[in-house]
C-alpha cells in the first residue's frame, strides 16, 4: 500500500484559531462558564496573597519592633505567695554581657479615679504602676500626646496613661487630673498603643520614686524588661531567671513578647487552608461548568464535526480541536480569576494599610490549576466528539 | 495536471512530491477511474439493506448524476464514494486507494487532499467571513494559513463571488452561499466533487446559477457527482446513475461532453449485476 496518506497535523497556530471558533460563537455561555473558575482561582489567589500580605506586614512589625526584647516577670513561690524581686533586679540583669538595655516596671498600690467625686469603690479598670524613666526607649513606645516621663517627672505626682487607660478614663488632654488613692495627679502625657508590651497599655504609669513618695511603693520591680543582642537572644533567656533571682528562679517567668505576634501568625495558616480548601471546592465546582458546557457543546456540534471530519480532520485533529477549545475556556477563567484575586488583594491590603504581596507561586499554581481542570474536564467531551461519525453533516436536514 | 502540487502529499525525505504513481497495475496508460465501485453493498443491522452488490466507475472528468427517490440508497452512496463510510461487503475505489484498506486518519487525509463536499445545507460557518470558510477547504491538508487565504480568494473568484470575500454567510443568498461552499469544495482541487442535492434548499434561479457553475468546473476538468432527488437537475447532465431500493436501475450518457472516453460501454442498462461484471470485465 502506498503511504502517500499521511494526515497532515495543524499549526499550534491554527490549533488555537480552530479551538476559539467555538468559543467566539457562543459568548454568553463561554463567559458564564468560564466565571466558575475565575470565581475559584480569584478565591485561592486572593487568600494566598491576603494571608502573605498580612504575614508581611506581621513580620515587618517583627522587624521594627525588634524580637530581642525578653520580659521577666515575678511569679508565685510553691506555696502561692507573690514573690518579690530584688530592687537591685534591673541592675544586676544589666551586668548580663551581650544585654544593651534593661528596664523595668511595678505594680503599687494605687486605686485610680477620675476624680474625687467619684465613690472609691467605682474604680475605671485602670492599675497604677511605676515605671523606670528608659522604659518607653526600651519598648520602642511612643507618645501620642504630651511627654514621657523625665528626671523631674518621675518624682512629681504625673503620670503617663497607656492608650486605653486615658480612653476609660475619659482623658483626651494632658493636663488633666486624676486621683490615685487620695492623691491628685496630673496626667503629663499619653502613650500610643504599645506591641510588645499591651499590658501597659490599661495602667497609669508614675516615677518610681513619685510611688515610693506617695504610694508607699517599696521598690521592689514586678517585671523586668531587657533587649540584648539578636544572637544571644536564648543565652539571655537561659540565664535570665537566675540573675533576677537568684535561689528563687523558679518563681521568674520569663517571655519573648514577639514570640506572641509570631504565633498570630501561625494562627492565620489554618483559616488560610481553610479558605483555600473553599476556593479548591469553587474551582471544582467551575471545572464541572467546564465539562459540562463542553458536553453540551459536542452535542449541538455534530454537524460542524461531521463537516470537519468531511473536510478531512482525523479523529484526533478533533479531539485536539475540542480539548484546546476547553483548555482556552478554563484559561480565560484563570486568567480572569486571577486578575481578579491580584486585584482583591490590592484593594484589601491598601484598606488595612498593608503592602500588598501577591506571590508569583500562587499565581502559576492558580494557571497550572487552570489548565489540569481544563484538560480533565475537556477530555470526555474531547472523546466523543471525535467519535461523531462523519456521515452526520450529510444526512442532517 | 488539475491538481497543484501543493496539496499533493509530502513524502518522508520531504522533498518534492513525485507525481504520484497509480496504485492499480493496470496495463492502459489511462489514469484509474476516480470511483470504481464493485458489488458495494451495505446493510445495516436488522436487515436493512442500504445498498446490494453496486458496480460503478466514474473516470476523471466525468459529470455524473446519481439520482433516485428517497430511500433509494443514494445518500448511503454518497457516503461510501465520500469515504466517510465503508461497505460491509466489496470494493471501493476512490481516487485510486483501496477505501477498506486505509486506516480512519488516512481516510481523512484521502478526504482533505482529494474530495470535495457541497451540502444541501451548505453547512458555512456562522460569522465567518468567506474567505474564511472557504479557505477551511485546506485547513487539514496541510496549508499555512496565508496561501489557504490566497487560494480562498481564488477560488471565490473562480465561483465569481470576489466581490463578496468578506461577506459573513447571513449576508449572503442562498445561491451565493452554496457557491461559497462550492468555492470551500474546489480549493483543495479534488480530483472528485461530490454535491449532495446541491440546489435543494436553493429557489429555482438560484439553482441554475449553481447548476450552470457546475457544468462551468467540469468543462474546465473536475470531477463532479452529483445526488439528486431530482429528475429535472439529473437529465440535464451527461450521465446518470438511476438508484432504486440500494441497486441502480440504469445507467445512461447523452450529448458528447463524455465523448473522449468513448472506450467505455455507455448508454442505458439494466443494473444487474451480471451487466456491470461485464462492464468490468470490459475495463
Amino acid at each position: 500500500m502506498r503511504n502517500d496518506l499521511k494526515p497532515s497535523r495543524l499549526s499550534p497556530r491554527d490549533v488555537l484559531r480552530v479551538g476559539a471558533v467555538g468559543l467566539r460563537a457562543r459568548r454568553a455561555r463561554v463567559v458564564l462558564s468560564a466565571l466558575g473558575i475565575a470565581i475559584g482561582i480569584a478565591t485561592m489567589v486572593a487568600v494566598v496573597g491576603l494571608s502573605e500580605s498580612s504575614r508581611a506586614d506581621l513580620m515587618a512589625r517583627l522587624d521594627r519592633l525588634g524580637t530581642n526584647l525578653l520580659t521577666a516577670e515575678v511569679g508565685e513561690d510553691p506555696l502561692g505567695k507573690p514573690v518579690k524581686l530584688p530592687e537591685n533586679a534591673v541592675a544586676m540583669v544589666e551586668r548580663i554581657g551581650p544585654v544593651q538595655h534593661a528596664t523595668a516596671t511595678a505594680d503599687i498600690d494605687a486605686r485610680i479615679r477620675r476624680s474625687d467625686l467619684v465613690p472609691e469603690e467605682r474604680t475605671a479598670g485602670v492599675s497604677a504602676q511605676a515605671a523606670r524613666t528608659d522604659l518607653l526607649s526600651t519598648l520602642g513606645g511612643e507618645v501620642a500626646k504630651g511627654a514621657w516621663l523625665d528626671r523631674a517627672g518621675e518624682r512629681l505626682p504625673a503620670t503617663v496613661l497607656g492608650a486605653v487607660a486615658a480612653d476609660r478614663l475619659g482623658i483626651a488632654r494632658t493636663g488633666e487630673t486624676i486621683m490615685m488613692n487620695d492623691t491628685r495627679v496630673v496626667v503629663v502625657g499619653i502613650l500610643r498603643p504599645i506591641e510588645l508590651a499591651p499590658t501597659l497599655d490599661r495602667v497609669a504609669l508614675v516615677g518610681f520614686p513619685a510611688a515610693e513618695r506617695y504610694f508607699g511603693f517599696d521598690g521592689h520591680p514586678t517585671t523586668v524588661f531587657e533587649r540584648s543582642t539578636d544572637a544571644s537572644v536564648e543565652d539571655v533567656r537561659a540565664i535570665l531567671a537566675r540573675t533576677i533571682s537568684p535561689g528563687n528562679e523558679a518563681s521568674v517567668r520569663v517571655s519573648r513578647p514577639s514570640d506572641a505576634l509570631a504565633a498570630k501568625a501561625a494562627t492565620d495558616e489554618g483559616l488560610t487552608a481553610l479558605m483555600l480548601g473553599l476556593g479548591a471546592v469553587a474551582l471544582l465546582v467551575g471545572g464541572v461548568g467546564v465539562a459540562n458546557t463542553m458536553v453540551i457543546s459536542v452535542l449541538e456540534r455534530r454537524q460542524e464535526i461531521g463537516l470537519r471530519r468531511s473536510l478531512g480532520a482525523t479523529r484526533s485533529a478533533i479531539r485536539l480541536q475540542f480539548l484546546t477549545e476547553s483548555l482556552l475556556l478554563s484559561a480565560l477563567g484563570g486568567a480572569t480569576g486571577a486578575l481578579l484575586g491580584a486585584a482583591a488583594t490590592y484593594g484589601f491590603a491598601r484598606v488595612q494599610g498593608w503592602t500588598p504581596v501577591v506571590p508569583p507561586w500562587s499565581l502559576a499554581g492558580g494557571l497550572a490549576a487552570t489548565l489540569l481542570i481544563g484538560v480533565i474536564a475537556g477530555l470526555y467531551p474531547a472523546i466523543r466528539a471525535s467519535r461523531v461519525h462523519p456521515t452526520v453533516a450529510l444526512n442532517a436536514t | 495536471m488539475r491538481r497543484d502540487p501543493v496539496i499533493e502529499p509530502r513524502n518522508a525525505a520531504g522533498t518534492a512530491p513525485a507525481p504520484v504513481t497509480e496504485p492499480r497495475d493496470a496495463a492502459g496508460t489511462r489514469p484509474p477511474p476516480v470511483i470504481e465501485l464493485r458489488d458495494a453493498a451495505k446493510s445495516y443491522p436488522g436487515g436493512v439493506h442500504a445498498l446490494r452488490g453496486v458496480n460503478l466507475t466514474v473516470e476523471e472528468g466525468e459529470l455524473v448524476a446519481v439520482v433516485g427517490p428517497s430511500g433509494s440508497g443514494k445518500s448511503t452512496m454518497l457516503n461510501i464514494m465520500g469515504t466517510l463510510d465503508k461497505p460491509t461487503t466489496g470494493t471501493v475505489r476512490v481516487a485510486g486507494y483501496d477505501v477498506s484498506e486505509l486506516s480512519d486518519s488516512r481516510l481523512s487525509a484521502l478526504r482533505a487532499r482529494h474530495i470535495g463536499f457541497v451540502f444541501q445545507h451548505f453547512h458555512l460557518a456562522a460569522g465567518r467571513d468567506a474567505v474564511d470558510n472557504v479557505a477551511d477547504g485546506l485547513l487539514y491538508a496541510g496549508v499555512p494559513l496565508r496561501e489557504r487565504r490566497t487560494r480562498a480568494r481564488e477560488a471565490l473568484a473562480k465561483v465569481r463571488l470576489d466581490h463578496r470575500r468578506s461577506h459573513t454567510p447571513n449576508e449572503l443568498s442562498g445561491g451565493e452561499k452554496q457557491r461559497v461552499a462550492i468555492a470551500r469544495a474546489l480549493v483543495g482541487d479534488p480530483r472528485l466533487l461530490l454535491a449532495d442535492e446541491p440546489t435543494g434548499a436553493l429557489d429555482t434561479a438560484s439553482g441554475e446559477i449553481v447548476m450552470a457553475l457546475l457544468h462551468e468546473l467540469n468543462a474546465s476538468g473536475t470531477t463532479i457527482c452529483v445526488i439528486t432527488h431530482d429528475n429535472g437537475i439529473a437529465d440535464s447532465l451527461p450521465r446518470r446513475v438511476r438508484f432504486k431500493d440500494g441497486e441502480i436501475v440504469s445507467d445512461s450518457r447523452s450529448g458528447t461532453r463524455s465523448g473522449t472516453r468513448s472506450d467505455t460501454p455507455s448508454g442505458a442498462r439494466p443494473g444487474t449485476r451480471s451487466a456491470s461484471r461485464t462492464e468490468e470485465a470490459g475495463s
